[in-house]
């Protein structure tokens, strides 16, 4: 470990863990499914709703195969890390905690500029919403900071404060590197490409062009068909876990091309469906224990 | 007198909506001060990303004490009126006082410290602020019931000279603290009063005036282009969005590679201005330049150097996309795209976009061969600008194309409207869905079709708006028109059509730009051959808003209208003109009055003309030459002749009468003879003027009818015939427009 020079990728994670543990976070692990966004993982869907004071962090590898670029595009990538806090309620002090945090990593606010840019934040797919912002450093988006207002089709009460920094890209930033490739994993001479070039290689082809489209609808629908049977068990953690699994089919399915623009809303409609079911059953399943902890607190 | 100061504090409120707020804070605020009767002499509002605050300026320490004097019951009413009374007043019998049998109480309402009322309208001003969004936060937020703001609302500063006005809202207490600059000044400050509040946030790093910051970023950036040899392309809308943005700009001037210009100069521009809200230079030939300006919030500690450099990387991450998109994109023929336009729905109910592009390309070739569209130009002349519209509109009559040319056209025409939709499956557009038309164009040159079809692939979605180019070229023409008409044929066949404030399909802005491509370039286009009835009507509401601008008077485009059957647009307009300026003569303004006049007796009487007798007219023209028109004085020029013609006619009058008419009936009778068929002639030859003119000629015989003779004549024959000869003139006027639609 070197005290000079700036972070590396995993230093940058490593810093980040501590300066939130510190702030009374929960350091979580990735989940461990295929998801597009960190914003999918039960830590934040899940937890989001409800009473109960949540307060997190943690790396979630993303999923997006349209943007694979088979390894040749300085910035593009189908699996790349986000780095997640949830702090809920959100704290009066939300934005200062995360400039302390972008300071903690090495930003220096007396050359580089932060601004809030609006930009609020909609997941069709989640039947989610919120207002926040997308930070820029030097024009550059390093993070969503949303107050989530509504998950699942319900009211966020109270309303959790949510960021998301691009790991990629503050690391790009601070190492001044412009090929993600190029950026150092660790401290010993690993770099980003040691690590995910040929995984991004490999994976660009296969989601465009190998994986196999008839068994995709099959497990669509097989994942579809378990989150249902799972509410009917009463069982909402699992069952949203097909919900996930059932989104990252859907987008391996767009991968391929072989969702028409008409079918395209079904499918998004289907798999929403399938996540407020779960966010409902959730609420179902823990309204009595809510209502008793917290007094004031309502579902409507 | 006393200034207030009131700035409400937040986390950053979006730029696009701080102007908005700043117009609602100062509304809100003045009617919480009517409400108690108090008005400031000055009110001044600012934003910044951080904060909105007003300045009230000279207002009154205290409002007015008011004496009020109450009503009561009589004093002979029963006991428990009075009762009543006193309750509502809350007096004592002791303080009324009696008037001729009536109590009286006055209420002495004391004035109250302006403050006070402050204290009250500052929360209420908050709760009741119109955000186009807002949110809940915080602890708060297990109701949803807590406050909303737009952003987590803050801080109150509330100083009333340089007092505190006591108040709190959803547990912000109001007082004298604020902060400065994030970065320059993180640290609390206190306001002594209105008066030091833009100095001392000036000197913590904030510029409260968003137009003071507007003006050191135009300034700034003038500057910074200048000092590269360059010019600055002014963008108004970016210049309020950067304002909104920062509390102390700091433009900087940043270089891309130049070899990014080899993408075409719009990409370039909207890529900068969307995505990253820069400026972008010209150079000394009006080129763009591989030059960008961004707007800092702070004052760099280096000089800008890391700012610069990091949002060039940025910038050349968004055009090496777009690069890469531009380049992608032009290794597939745009012919080629048919495919994918199969998969894209156009509207569920209307099939898909490759639908809708066979449909137009046969409508644009048909609106060709029909000769519709492909005419020369117009000539070059404003064609309504004159009022007394003493030119007929036919008569410059543009050259046909010859039929080779029109062939030639017709497939040029169906080209341009094949590959017209084709940049909608780019990877620009997808990109950037506002470049649609344009990408097509530059894709249509670069895979070297026809300029023409290039330059209508581009432009077929203008005009855009009122105020839009309205294109010219016939190849243009044609597909815009074709593709707009499907729009609003389909969509109203398919019952979506716009209600209120919904128009989800644009069809309301599909409508103007057909209205301004065929009178901008004066198509003689029957509307009716491809339009039905709900659809005509929605374009005569169209023409009424889009006519306004111009000062055409809605009222007469309803009189041409009501006609029916005129779905001439060019035509339809020449009547209006012609009517309008008829209607502002003495003349037009009088036969309104005289007409409304016969109008109004006919539809007292009930009256409604009985059929025409077809022996009797056909008897009456026997002898008379047929010169196909159905007076026959109005060729006759032989002088001895045309008396002679003149006796027989009036002998037929009276004959058909059945009585001896009076004078100024008979003259009636003979100026509608005269006039009828002029008008009808002028209006067959769509010269409006001249049918007016011929109209106008009825005035005197009208105003004579009415000043001399009686409708309601105790001989139902006479009334009968009167009423007959009214109806004559209500239709003779018709023949032009239906003036019961003209107002005043």
């Amino acid at each position: 470990m070197t005290d000079t020079g700036p972070l590396s990728f995993q230093r940058m994670i490593l810093t980040l863990h501590d300066y939130w543990a510190a702030r009374g976070c929960v350091i979580l692990q990735p989940y461990d499914m295929r998801m597009g966004a960190g914003t999918f993982h039960p830590a934040t869907t899940l937890r989001a709703l409800g009473p109960d004071p949540w307060n997190c962090a943690f790396v979630q590898p993303c999923r997006r195969p349209t943007d694979g670029r088979y390894g040749e595009n300085p910035n593009r990538l189908q699996h790349y890390y986000q780095y997640q806090v949830i702090l809920k309620p959100s704290p009066a002090d939300l934005q200062e905690q995360y400039l302390g945090s972008l300071a903690a990593i090495g930003i220096d606010f007396a050359t580089h500029d932060i601004r809030f840019v609006e930009d609020d934040w909609e997941s069709p797919t989640l039947g989610a919403w919120g207002l926040g912002w997308e930070v820029w450093c030097d024009g550059m988006e390093v993070t969503q900071f949303t107050y989530f207002q509504q998950m699942g089709g319900f009211d966020c009460k109270p309303v959790a404060g949510e960021l998301t920094y691009g790991l990629e890209r503050l690391a790009m930033y601070i190492q001044d590197k412009d090929n993600v490739y190029d950026l150092a994993f660790n401290d010993a001479g690993v770099t980003y490409g040691d690590v995910f070039l040929e995984n991004e290689r490999q994976m660009s082809t296969w989601n465009f062009e190998v994986a196999d489209t008839d068994a995709l609808f099959d497990l669509f629908r097989k994942a579809a068909a378990e989150c249902e049977r799972s509410l009917a068990a009463d069982l909402p953690i699992p069952a949203y876990e097909q919900a996930i699994e059932a989104s990252h089919l859907f987008n391996l399915l767009q991968a391929r091309g072989v969702i028409s623009v008409a079918e395209r809303q079904a499918y998004i409609g289907r798999v929403r469906d399938l996540a407020k079911g779960s966010c409902a059953k959730w609420m179902d399943k823990n309204a009595e224990g809510w209502k008793s902890r917290h007094p004031n607190w309502s579902v409507a | 007198m006393t200034d207030f100061l009131l700035e409400l504090r937040s986390e950053e409120i979006p730029a696009r909506m701080q102007a908005r707020a700043r117009e609602d804070l100062a509304r809100l605020f003045a009617a919480e001060l009517a409400k108690a009767g108090l008005t400031a002499g000055d009110l001044t509002t600012y934003a910044t990303p951080r904060r909105l605050a007003l300045i009230a300026r000279d207002l009154p320490d205290a409002t007015e004490a008011v004496s009020e004097e109450l009503k009561g019951p009589r004093s002979s009413a029963p006991p428990q009126a009075l009762d009543g009374f006193l309750r509502k007043t809350g007096l004592t019998a002791d303080q009324l006082t009696e008037r001729d049998g009536v109590y009286y109480a006055v209420i002495e309402r004391p004035g109250r410290a302006t403050a006070d009322v402050l204290a009250e309208a500052i929360p209420a001003i908050v709760r009741a602020f119109p955000w186009p969004k807002s949110m809940r936060w915080g602890d708060a937020s297990l109701s949803t019931e807590s406050l909303r703001w737009v952003r987590p609302l803050q801080g109150i500063v509330a100083l009333f000279g340089d007092v505190i006005v006591p108040c709190e809202v959803a547990g912000i207490a109001s007082g004298a603290a604020t902060v400065g600059h994030r970065f320059h000044h993180p640290g609390v400050i206190t306001i002594g009063s209105a008066a030091d509040y833009v100095e001392k946030l000036r000197a913590c790093h904030v510029i409260v005036d968003q137009d003071e910051r507007e003006g050191i970023i135009a300034t700034g950036a003038t500057t910074l282009a200048a000092q590269a040899g360059l010019t600055l392309i002014r963008d108004e809308g970016l210049l309020a969005e950067n304002a909104g943005l920062i509390e102390w700009p700091v433009p900087l001037l940043g270089r891309f590679d130049p070899d990014f210009l080899s993408v075409p100069p719009e990409v370039i521009q909207l890529t900068a201005r969307v995505n990253q809200k820069y400026f972008v230079c010209q150079d000394g030939a009006g080129r763009l330049a591989n030059a960008f300006i961004c707007v800092a919030n702070i004052e760099p500690r280096d000089g800008g150097a890391k700012i610069v450099e990091g949002n060039r990387k940025v910038l050349a991450a968004r055009l090496s996309d777009a690069r890469f998109f531009y380049e992608t994109d032009q290794k597939t023929r745009l012919e080629n795209l048919t495919p994918k336009l199969e998969k894209i729905v156009f509207h569920e109910k209307l099939g898909t976009v490759a639908d809708k592009v066979d449909r137009v390309a046969k409508l644009a070739r048909w609106l060709v061969e029909e000769g519709m569209v492909g005419r020369a130009a117009a000539p070059e002349r404003e064609p309504f600008a004159e009022t007394t519209g003493d030119q007929p509109i036919h008569a410059p009559e543009p050259p046909a194309f010859s039929p080779a040319d029109r062939a030639r056209l017709a497939d040029q025409v169906e080209r341009a409207a094949r590959l017209a939709k084709a940049d909608l499956v780019t990877g620009m557009v997808g990109e950037f869905p506002e470049l649609q038309g344009l990408m097509g164009g530059y894709y249509a040159a670069a895979q070297g079709e026809d300029s023409a079809v290039a330059a209508a692939v581009r432009d077929h979605y203008k005009p855009v708006g009122q105020g839009d180019e309205v294109p010219t070229d016939p190849v243009t023409v044609a597909v815009s028109l074709a593709d707009k008409l499907d729009s609003i044929t389909q969509f109203f066949a398919a019952d979506l059509k716009p209600s209120g404030s919904k128009d989800p399909f644009a069809l309301r802005r599909s409508a103007l730009g057909v209205i301004a491509l065929i009178l901008d370039n004066r198509l003689r286009f029957p509307l009716g051959s491809q339009a039905s009835g709900d659809v005509l009507a929605f374009f005569a509401d169209r023409l009424k808003v889009q006519q306004r601008e111009a000062g055409v008077r809605h009222d007469l485009i309803d009189a041409v209208f009501a006609l029916g059957g005129e779905d001439d647009l060019v035509r339809l307009l020449a009547r209006v003109h012609a009517l309008q300026a008829f209607v502002a003569t003495d003349d037009g303004a009088n036969l309104l009055a005289g007409y409304k006049r016969a109008a109004n007796i006919l539809k007292k009487e009930g009256y409604t003309p009985p059929p025409a007798d077809e022996e009797a007219e056909t008897r009456d023209h026997q002898g008379v030459a047929e010169t196909g028109e159905e007076d026959p004085l109005v060729l006759v020029e032989d002088a001895d002749f045309r008396d002679t013609v003149g006796e027989w006619a009036h002998q037929r009058r009276v004959r058909h009468l059945g009585y001896d008419p009076e004078p100024a009936e008979l003259a009636l009778i003979e100026a509608l003879d005269r006039a009828e068929p002029l008008a009808r002639i002028a209006v067959e030859q769509e010269d409006f003027a001249r049918a007016m003119a011929a109209l106008a000629e009825l005035r005197a015989p009208i105003d004579a009818f009415f000043e001399s003779v009686t409708v309601n004549d105790p001989d139902p024959a006479r009334r009968e015939a009167r009423l007959g000869l009214l109806a004559r003139v209500r239709a003779a006027v018709h023949a032009v427009a239906d003036f019961s639609k003209i107002e005043g």
